[in-house]
């Protein structure tokens, strides 16, 4: 599975993309979060306040409960400020 | 459909403006907005980050959406990323119809819709040395809310 950041989670994360191969009983956004979130003090830090965070699954906008399967591509960033 | 381009480049305005009314003749009206970076509190820079790939598909589906809601002749969308300057043009959007409602609606429903859910981030960084990730807006989450199921 192939993990994006951008914005300041890639800063807070310290990389804008990760090879990841989570256990069988992370299915969903929701649980790739929990998941990564307990790889290391960095991640954490990221993920700390979820309200914050927003994700898509295959460039798409996805919500916690949107599946995730190996060869996804999964981004984490802030609520976007383009426009 | 539109044209969609995401780019470090300045734009030029006035040449695409010309390009939607250019060889046709049943254009009564084109919309413009041109988001132009503001320098407010000693703002030296805004460094515009995105989603490569999914910015271009997902800046192409709302415009499919605008042409499917309002009898659009033409739509053009060209949204600047990378270090810009203030006075500097950040992102342009017009739409050409034969009738002005047409336009002016879906122009302003493309910027209100960019503003909210195409994946753009944007830093400022002050004079000082200073930056900042922008926050999102709750004025903008209303202002696109308007536009769902009208």
């Amino acid at each position: 599975m192939r993990v994006l950041y951008f914005a300041w989670l890639r800063q807070k994360v310290g990389t804008a993309e990760e090879e990841v191969a989570p256990p069988e009983d992370v299915r969903d956004v929701g649980g790739l979060i929990r998941w990564l979130a307990a790889r290391s003090p960095a991640h954490a830090a990221a993920f700390a306040d979820p309200r914050q965070v927003r994700a898509a699954v295959n460039q798409d906008f996805a919500t916690p409960d949107h599946p995730v399967a190996a060869n996804d591509e999964v981004a984490f960033f802030p609520p976007v400020t383009g426009g | 459909m539109a044209r969609v381009l995401v780019q470090d480049a300045a734009f030029d305005t006035g040449a695409e403006t010309a390009a939607l009314t250019a060889g046709r003749t049943d254009v009564g009206g084109v919309a413009t907005f041109l988001g132009v970076c503001r320098g407010d509190d000693g703002l030296a820079a805004m460094v515009l980050e995105h989603y490569p790939g999914m910015t271009e598909r997902a800046i192409a589906r709302i415009a499919a959406e605008a042409e499917a809601r309002w009898p659009l002749t033409g739509c053009t969308v060209i949204h600047r990323v990378g270090r810009i300057l203030p006075g500097e043009p950040i992102v342009l959007v017009l739409t050409a119809s034969a009738h002005r409602a047409a336009a002016l609606e879906s122009c302003a429903f493309l910027i209100d819709w960019l503003k909210t859910k195409a994946p753009f981030w944007k830093r400022e960084e002050f004079s000082g040395g200073a930056h900042r990730w922008v926050e999102a807006r709750a004025e903008d989450e209303a202002a696109a809310a308007r536009w769902a199921g009208a």
